[in-house]
């Protein structure tokens, strides 16, 4: 079956459909990762784009039942120069095309990925149309042209969790070293906004309990939880918009309960904090981008995923740059010097990617084995009085 | 962390002479060593015996030892130098075995000498497979079960333990020679006896098979402050238990889940901390049981490599360059990504492209083919980016330039023999995977033979139905639909028209007809992300052509030579790369097409363009009709180049330098006979036949012995000496076979016993300069590539030395040459004749050049490029009429028999050396001393020596004993040579011939009870026992001559060395002497 591709700028490629027949639309973002296709189909933070796969051949190793990042493919629609049909792996239970169809996403291949790619790079994130029903092109360009914009749209709150929820899964392979001997089990709340399974994952392999509570759920509420620690999960789109979280992490901060912010989560945080956030031409949309942590100089090779990015210059001076991307020397994250709260702006749960990141989950643990033994000491001091 | 400023002066080690598995990757990571060095301000010194290495140029270290890669003498010029460093990891194994040495005998702690790059105690961890085993395991890595034998005596215990196949691996060897697999008791035996041999320490490591596993490399780099980045990742295509040089790999890995790749990724970085590797590039090994996904490591190589160049031509990533500057200090924030200039080295590369390597292999020259295992026994290798796995891998095999039908050979009828002969891992075996699928099996099946994954298996599935779509449909059905889905699946032109009953150009006027041109997109190491700013290309149909050509006028296109075989390696890629930069210096743009990623020329600094594509008609076009340059230079890349002549000729594409014409002229020998007589300048007789019959007149006409070769040959290509008729009558058949498409024999008298010389020259159209008269050592019928050769001639009368001048100046101008020309001649009975001439650049010219100082090629490329040699040469120099020296310069070769067990050693018209090595002295016995020691067949200075030589030989090799016995050699013999010698008054032990009684000959030799073996090979064939004598003395290390005119080489050689030791000068104090500069 042909597929159509039409961007706003004017440009119209025909491919081959290799997902579900249909149409999708959104904001084109290329993602340049050699593996993690599979991560990349169902992290939440897609929603809303049609993500071009820079690496031309997508799917040889299939879906696997332990790669899922959400339930759920969530981006709009898989843009790539060849989709495999017959994977090979021993993990892989099913073929990307086969997964697309049963979720109903909309893919096309046989398409020039890098100069698309090159597109973008020059004009920025552009609206397009993946169409396997309207062949008319001209019509195409115009309603790729006619799609709202991604500035100011909540898209959290279109993935995040109905209820509260329980997780306990670790990683499949967990890194040397962890969990880390905390006093007891602590528990993370875990503000979700479309998080990956990675750091859930993640905390769980570290030793925590972890409950996952929707976007909207207010700091009151997650303080009857007793949490130990909370986590500002990754997301989708523009922050701004996103008014009741920044006023939940707001109150939070009030609360001093440990804060661990990522991506979407950082991004908030620095709105919380007083900041401003803007859009990038492009985005980062990748998993070999180094970044610096200024305490100990040392690089770590980071999954990017996001579109905005917090203004460092907006924020009060009680925030520190923690971490430098060395590509554009963009903040890629910060602590904040009172308070027992930090963010980074990339994916230390990597999924996909290098592990080289993962120390920051232990930082999180160490802020709230501070807390839990501050806690138990005011406890018992309680007590002795 | 900024560079050292405690160091000041360091040493390279460089990799020493071309062998199989450590070919010219070595110059290319070296040279690019050497140039982020210099950029940092340091003093070089560089030690590499290797003259045919673009590292050795004076121009790229300050003191540029061409001296043999031994501790002795690296110690000598350590003492002289006195570095404060030294750099092992950019000269392969040698290098690193090497400091190892250095290390042993206490010479870095005499001389205080720092070893930078990879630490003793890592080389020592990541070499020594028991120690590897102990640290591996200890960092929490799973390995392979395996032992370490030190005793041939404990075989049987560690077999029961391990089960069969077993890996049999020796310590300490290159290229994994000496190992294998054993697959029963005896066959184990054999080989742990043959692997303690090769292992310097006397240690094998047994290991439990993961034969079939799926086998990956990873490319890392690590500094100082332990930041660490995959530069690229590799699978190979052929499962473990192929060598890794020998496999036909693809990068990026294909199919690893991120989760997979991610924790192999955390492995190997776990395990280049345990092994100590502080900063530099190294190469991590990985095998994956394909169904459990069990993942065991296999081995470190703390160094750059084969594979490291591999991965910096498939990323854009210079490892070796970066790797040199993390050893003086830097760390990988500190240094910008060449290619994009703003973003720093310190990242992963991201590609969106798929790049194929294909490995080279040269079993025709050994006249049997060789199952592959676990010791690499291939010569070169060519890469290939494509859009597409299809795409690359059908690239790939073009570029290979074997012909991508692949070898004529009929699979075996019988299920059970074809799937045994799909199974057998062999250089063809893509061919027969393709037969297999042809044939119906399924990929599933043919994965269950060959336990190469599936998915592999399917893209070549999918090439092979479409191949049959095209077939069946034939020319009427070939829609512009399908020609442009063959063209996006990356079949050629020349394989499409196979398929459809039509010449190439007839599918080339097709594309035209329908506008289907490759699109040019750009190697940019980030997929896109950043600009680049790094002209480096390849071809594809996929979309868009985003490269925009120069607008330069003056630019002109360099082909290489492809991938690296016997008969042309290395010596070309230095042709090609000073061709490149003679041309800069005249400021012209120049554009490079190669396919070679071992090779400095694929560099993409060397050149303004490089284009990394298949040097085939269309691939070469494809990039010609973009660029549009004022004309293409062929003349340096050897044959491979040249072939092309024609037809780019014929496309409407300039031919710089000797026009094709006078090339087919000095080709064609009937047109080549009548100029030569027109000359006046003698040649052995001759004539052409196409028939057995019509050479045995022939043969009978001109008189025996003569030489045979098909007429279209490179290399000595299935070139035969016939003594009488029945020689012949084999010899004609075989060659005739050989030359499918042009049935002619070339007969030539054969001059035996003559004197052979090489002779490089340089011609504008007006003046010619005779750059080197080489003479060789071994006598006339001994292939010029395989003989070791000396410079100045050291026998040759003043009248002979005139009249090679005339014959060679004359040449030239009747030829037309303008540019390189070589020409051998023969010396017989003090006359001259000229054997051969080809008007383009030769395997002698960086020997010649290197010698003199005088930069042929470069002279040659711009006199291509309009200058003449009065313009370009010193005065002197164009007076003296060819470069005096001041001193000897000897070219010894090194022979890969080592490799194919079972070959007799012997040298013959066909080439089989692999590589070749500068030994450089006041005069000419102590610089053959000097090669010889450079090529690892140093001469005893004492003890005893075995003679065996031919009647014919008997009366010369008297002399000779005379002379050994002088030195104080004890000598052998057996009986019918010992007699003689005694007859002639010198004492020699009788020694028993093979099954005349024991102690016989071979054992002598096996338990190295022998210093030195002279054998000459008796009349045509060799015999058993001459076999048994070099084969012996080959595996068990023993010098071997095997002809006249070197054991009196040896003989004075080993008289000066007895004078004296040997001592080091390097070229930049010896080029001083000359009468000219350099």
């Amino acid at each position: 079956m042909n597929a159509l591709l039409a961007l706003e700028d004017g440009t119209v490629l025909r491919g081959r459909s290799c997902g579900a027949p249909g149409e999708a639309s959104g904001e084109m973002v290329f993602n340049t990762s050699l593996t993690g296709y599979q991560e990349v189909l169902t992290d939440p933070s897609y929603k809303g784009q049609v993500v071009l796969m820079t690496y031309p051949l997508i799917g040889n190793t299939g879906i696997t039942n332990s790669d899922h990042e959400s339930p759920r493919p969530r981006l709009e629609a898989l843009v790539v120069r060849e989709l495999c049909r017959t994977p090979s792996n021993w993990e892989s239970v099913e073929s990307v095309p086969d997964f697309l169809l049963r979720h109903a996403i909309p893919a096309i291949e046989g398409v020039d990925t890098r100069a698309l790619t090159l597109r973008l790079r020059a004009k920025g994130s552009l609206r397009c149309i993946l169409s396997t029903t309207d062949a008319d092109e001209r019509r195409l360009v115009r309603r790729a042209r006619a799609l709202p914009p991604t500035v100011g749209v909540d898209l959290a709150q279109t993935v995040t969790c109905a209820e509260p929820r329980v997780w306990s899964e670790p990683l499949a392979e967990v890194p040397l070293g962890w969990p880390m001997a905390f006093p007891r089990s602590p528990h993370v709340v875990v503000l979700d906004l479309g998080v990956k399974n990675g750091i859930l994952r993640c905390l769980a392999s570290l030793g925590c309990r972890v409950t996952v509570v929707p976007a909207r759920t207010t700091a009151a509420e997650i303080m009857t939880l007793f949490p130990d620690g909370v986590l500002l999960s990754n997301g989708p789109g523009d922050p701004e918009p996103i008014a009741y979280a920044v006023e939940t992490i707001r109150r939070l901060l009030e609360e001093r309960v440990p804060l661990f912010g990522i991506c979407l989560g950082h991004q908030l945080l620095g709105l919380a904090l007083g900041g401003k956030t803007f859009k990038l031409k492009f985005g980062h949309h990748g998993a070999n981008h180094p970044v610096k942590d200024l305490a100990t100089g040392r690089i770590a090779v980071t999954t990017q995923n996001h579109n905005f990015c917090v203004d460092l210059k907006s924020l009060p001076d009680q925030v520190r740059t923690t971490h430098l991307n060395l590509n554009d020397g963009t903040s890629e994250g910060m602590m904040h010097t009172l308070l027992p709260a930090f963010s980074v702006q990339y994916h230390p749960e990597a999924c996909a990617g290098p592990h080289d990141s993962r120390y920051l989950f232990a930082r999180f643990g160490e802020l709230m084995a501070e807390r839990m033994s501050k806690n138990q000491g005011a406890l018992a001091n309680a007590k002795k009085d | 962390m900024p560079k050292r400023t405690d160091i000041s002066k360091i040493l390279v080690l460089g990799s020493g002479p071309i062998v199989i598995g450590q070919a010219c990757e070595f110059d290319y990571s070296g040279t690019q060593g050497l140039k982020a060095l210099r950029e940092e301000g340091y003093e070089l010194v560089l030690v590499n015996s290797n003259p045919a290495t673009i590292m050795t140029d004076p121009a790229y270290s300050d003191q540029t030892y061409v001296e043999p890669l031994t501790p002795e003498i690296v110690e000598s010029i350590i003492a002289r130098e006195r570095p404060q460093a030294l750099l092992p990891t950019l000269g392969g194994q040698t290098a690193l075995n090497l400091a190892v040495a250095l290390g042993e005998r206490g010479a870095l702690r005499r001389h205080r000498v720092e070893l930078i790059g990879a630490p003793l105690d890592a080389i020592r961890k990541a070499e020594d497979r028991q120690l590897f085993k102990e640290v591996m395991g200890a960092a929490g890595l799973d390995l392979p079960k395996s032992l370490i034998l030190t005793d041939i005596a404990d075989v049987r215990s560690a077999a029961r333990e391990l089960g069969f196949p077993i890996i049999v691996r020796p310590s300490f060897t290159l290229g994994g020679t000496g190992g294998g697999i054993a697959y029963n008791l005896e066959d184990l035996l054999r080989r742990v006896h043959s692997a303690l041999d090769a292992s310097p320490v006397k240690k094998v490591l047994l290991e439990a098979s993961v034969i079939g596993w799926k086998e990956y490399e990873l490319e890392v780099m690590r500094d100082a402050k332990d930041n660490f980045v995959v530069i690229c990742t590799i699978e190979n295509i052929d499962p473990m238990g192929v060598h890794t040089g020998d496999s036909i790999t693809v990068a990026p890995a294909q199919t690893l889940t991120d989760r997979q790749y991610q924790a192999m990724r955390d492995d190997a970085r776990t395990a280049i901390s345990a092994i100590g590797v502080a900063t530099g590039g190294c190469n991590v090994q990985f095998a994956v049981d394909p169904a459990t996904g069990r993942r065991v490591i296999i081995e470190i190589n703390p160094r750059v490599s084969r594979s490291s160049a591999l991965a910096s031509k498939a990323t854009g990533f210079p490892i070796a360059k970066i790797a040199a500057k993390l050893a003086v200090g830097y760390t990988l924030d500190e240094i910008p990504n060449d290619i994009t200039r703003k973003t720093p080295a310190c990242f992963e590369p991201s590609i969106d492209y798929v790049v194929t390597k294909i490995p080279r292999f040269a079993f025709e020259k050994f006249g049997r083919e060789f199952p592959l295992d676990t010791a690499m026994k291939s010569v070169g290798e060519v890469m290939a980016c494509g859009r597409t796995f299809k795409e690359s891998l059908q690239k790939a095999l073009r570029a290979i330039d074997t012909g991508a039908e692949g070898p004529d050979r009929t699979p075996p009828a019988d299920e059970r023999d074809f799937r045994e002969w799909l199974g057998t891992p062999s250089s063809d075996r893509i061919f027969r995977i393709r037969a297999a699928l042809q044939r119906g099996l399924t990929p599933e099946a043919v994965s269950e033979v060959t336990r190469i994954d599936p998915w592999f298996l399917r893209q070549f599935a999918e090439l092979t139905r479409f191949e049959q779509i095209v077939a069946a449909g034939g020319m009427k059905a070939f829609s512009p639909a399908l020609l442009r889905e063959a063209k996006e699946l990356g079949f050629s032109d020349a394989q499409l028209g196979r398929l459809l009953g039509k010449k190439e150009d007839v599918l080339r006027a097709l594309r035209a007809k329908h506008a289907l041109r490759p699109s040019f997109k750009l190697v940019d190491t980030c997929a896109g992300e950043f600009e680049a700013s790094t002209p480096y290309f390849y071809s594809t149909y996929d979309g868009e052509n985003e490269v925009v050509p120069s607008r330069s006028k003056k630019k002109i296109a360099i082909l290489g030579s492809g991938p690296n075989r016997i008969g042309q390696g290395i010596e070309f890629d230095y042709c090609c790369v000073h061709a490149a930069l003679a041309l800069r210096e005249l400021g012209i743009e120049t554009v490079m097409i190669n396919c070679n990623p071992e090779t400095v020329s694929t560099d993409y600094d060397i050149s303004d363009r490089l284009y990394f594509e298949p040097l085939t008609l269309e691939d070469v076009l494809g990039v010609l009709e973009l660029e549009k340059p004022m004309g293409v230079i062929l003349q340096f890349g050897g044959q491979t180049p040249l072939n092309l002549a024609a037809p780019l000729a014929k496309a409407g594409i300039k031919i710089l330098g000797t026009s094709p014409a006078a090339s087919d002229v000095a080709e064609d020998r009937r047109r080549f006979g009548a100029l030569i007589r027109r000359l006046g300048i003698p040649a052995p007789e001759w004539g052409m036949a196409r028939t057995v019959a019509q050479a045995r007149t022939l043969a009978r006409r001109i008189g025996y012995p003569v030489m045979l070769r098909p007429s279209f040959v490179l290399g000595g290509r299935a070139m035969e000496i016939a003594y009488d008729d029945a020689d012949l009558r084999l010899f004609a058949a075989k060659a005739l076979a050989a030359s499918k498409h042009h049935p002619e024999l070339l007969i030539d008298r054969f001059l035996s016993d003559a004197t052979e010389v090489d002779v490089d020259a340089v011609c504008d159209g007006h003046d010619v300069f005779i750059g080197g008269i080489m003479e060789h050592i071994e006598e006339a019928g001994i292939h010029s590539g395989d003989s070791a050769c000396t410079l100045p001639p050291h026998s040759l009368t003043r009248e002979q030395i005139e009249r090679i001048l005339e014959h060679t100046r004359r040449l030239a101008k009747g030829l037309k040459v303008v540019g390189m020309l070589n020409i051998q001649f023969a010396i017989k009975d003090h006359a001259v004749y000229l054997l051969e001439a080809n008007p383009r650049a030769s395997r002698t010219v960086p020997f010649a050049s290197k010698a003199t100082g005088v930069p042929l090629a470069k002279i040659a490329a711009k006199v291509i490029a309009g200058k003449t040699l009065r313009s370009l040469l010193p005065k002197v120099l164009m007076e003296q009429k060819f470069p005096n020296l001041p001193y000897a310069a000897t070219k010894a070769v090194v022979l890969p028999f080592i490799k194919f067990p079972g070959i007799d050693p012997l040298l013959g018209p066909e080439m089989k050396s692999t590589g070749e090595a500068m030994g450089i002295a006041k005069d000419f016995p102590t610089s053959f001393a000097k090669s010889q020691e450079a090529v690892g067949m140093a001469l005893p200075s004492e003890g005893s020596v075995f003679l065996s030589v031919r009647d014919e030989d008997k009366a010369a090799i008297l002399p000779i004993a005379a002379q050994l016995r002088q030195l104080g050699f004890i000598l052998h013999a057996t009986e019918n040579t010992q007699s003689f010698l005694t007859r002639h008054g010198i004492d020699a032990h009788r020694i028993f011939k093979l099954g005349e009684g024991k102690p016989d000959v071979v054992d002598l030799i096996k338990q190295r009870n022998v210093s030195l073996v002279i054998n000459t090979p008796s009349g045509k064939r060799a015999k058993s026992d001459g076999f048994a004598i070099r084969r012996n003395s080959l595996d068990f290390g023993v010098p071997i001559i095997s002809n006249i005119n070197s054991c009196q080489a040896a003989v004075q050689a080993i008289a000066a060395l007895r004078r004296s030791p040997l001592s080091v000068t390097p070229m930049q104090e010896r080029y001083r002497d000359l009468a000219y500069e350099t």
